[in-house]
């Protein structure tokens, strides 16, 4: 299962490195959407560092949004699902490595727009542990509910509009957490992020096991 | 190798197969033929563990399809309409994940890529740039990279040259001389006749052996 997941996410990754997808598209979008965060609340300076913790995870969010769209679209092309699913790699295997991808892809984003948010909203950064463990916690909830939701809308002709409809409802409960925990970091008070990092570490392995059972399964239905 | 007998096969409600009765031994080579909609792509989409078998009895390289389609999906290998490739990664790199999912030796991956000539200025062509005949060679490096037991062929002359069709009929050969047993779906009926050792056709879902 772990050299399947591995030999999916290097693909994956390639597949990325050659379409710049994720560098032309998806970088750019997630800084426009900070960028129209700040004209909106730019009058009020105030308001702008308040809220950056929740403005970074939405931010986050629909860049990711795009991020799991593209891992699903390339599966869909040209007989690529049927090609995966006569392959012989475990479903599991292919459900970690797609996880495994996304996240790095994530991850990447959140530095950029943790860039983004330090530069545009003048956000002093604190509680640098509490922020990494925030963000790595979170990003793995969001990749795992989002490629398990992502393969149940893969199959289907509404596919970009469906999932963002199944995955902001069940990641609402991310965005929350997330959003507390850094708002925990950012004001000095650490030791009320922790509990949310718990809950969301709670969620992340649920959607890993979810998706290590439910993955082969939706992926033949689908 | 193959044995069905009374297979349905349901797309939607509609039976594509309807009630399919069909046995193939090893080592032959068995072409399918019949009208476009006769159940064809079906049939080769249901041996490779794709289509679920909704009734009858479905047996595949000594495995039941009705309960276990996966481990018949690593020994067969079944080129499609569809090419099933990356259109950004190079040909070297598509024939090398598919052929590493299948847990084949490096060494499977080189020598099939050089018997499609693919071994070299090509390998390192994204595939989206390559013509419709050299995407099917990769496919067809992709497939015997994995070194199947049972090939499922939809049309493998398609959008090849003269070259490429004595190539695919060449490869044929060999696969039944080294144990594997094919079955190919082909509109090019005097090649693939003179290729057949059997000849079965489909119309309305349902076989019949030609004599």
């Amino acid at each position: 299962m772990i050299r399947d997941a591995l030999l999916v996410a290097g693909k994956d990754l390639r597949l990325e490195w050659r379409s710049r997808v994720a560098l032309n598209q998806v970088a750019p979008f997630a800084l426009l959407v900070l960028v129209l965060f700040a004209f909106a609340l730019d009058p009020d300076r105030g308001l702008l560092e308040k809220a950056t913790p929740g403005l970074y995870w939405v931010a986050v969010l629909f860049s990711g949004l795009l991020a799991l769209q593209r891992s699903f679209s390339i599966e869909s092309a040209d007989g690529n699902r049927d090609a995966l699913r006569l392959s012989g790699l475990d479903p599991a295997g292919i459900f970690l490595g797609k996880v495994m991808a996304v996240g790095l892809q994530l991850l990447a984003l959140e530095v950029l727009l943790g860039i983004g948010v330090a530069v545009l909203y003048t956000t002093p950064i604190t509680g640098w542990i509490l922020l990494l463990v925030t963000a790595m916690v979170a990003t793995v909830a969001i990749a795992a509910a989002g490629t398990l939701y992502g393969v149940v809308a893969a199959g289907l002709r509404v596919r970009e509009t469906l999932l963002p409809l199944l995955l902001l409802p069940v990641l609402a409960p991310v965005l929350i957490g997330s959003t507390r925990a850094f708002e925990a970091a950012l004001g000095g008070t650490p030791s009320e992020g922790w509990p949310w990092v718990g809950l969301m570490g709670v969620i992340a392995v649920l959607y890993i096991v979810a998706g290590v059972f439910g993955f082969g399964p939706l992926m033949e239905e689908s | 190798m193959v044995h069905l007998r009374g297979a349905v096969a349901l797309l939607g409600r509609f039976p594509a197969l309807a009630g399919v009765d069909l046995d193939i031994d090893r080592r032959r080579i068995v072409l399918l033929r019949g009208p476009n909609g006769a159940g064809k792509t079906t049939l080769l989409r249901t041996l490779a563990g794709l289509v679920h078998v909704s009734e009858g009895e479905a047996v595949v390289l000594g495995v039941d399809l009705l309960t276990d389609r996966r481990s018949v999906r690593q020994r067969v290998g079944l080129l499609a309409h569809t090419t099933g490739l990356y259109d950004e990664l190079t040909v070297a790199d598509n024939v090398a994940f598919w052929a590493r999912a299948a847990r084949a030796e490096r060494s499977d991956v080189d020598a099939a890529m050089a018997r499609l000539g693919l071994d070299g200025r090509l390998r390192t062509v994204p595939v989206g740039r390559l013509s419709a005949g050299q995407r099917r060679r990769t496919s067809l490096a992709c497939l015997i990279a994995r070194r199947p037991e049972l090939w499922l062929l939809d049309e493998p002359h398609a959008g090849l040259d003269q070259e490429g069709r004595d190539l695919v009929d060449q490869l044929l050969r060999e696969a039944t001389a080294a144990g594997a047993t094919v079955i190919l779906s082909s509109h090019e009926l005097d090649r693939s006749l003179q290729l057949a050792d059997e000849v079965v056709t489909l119309s309305g879902g349902v076989a019949t052996r030609d004599s």
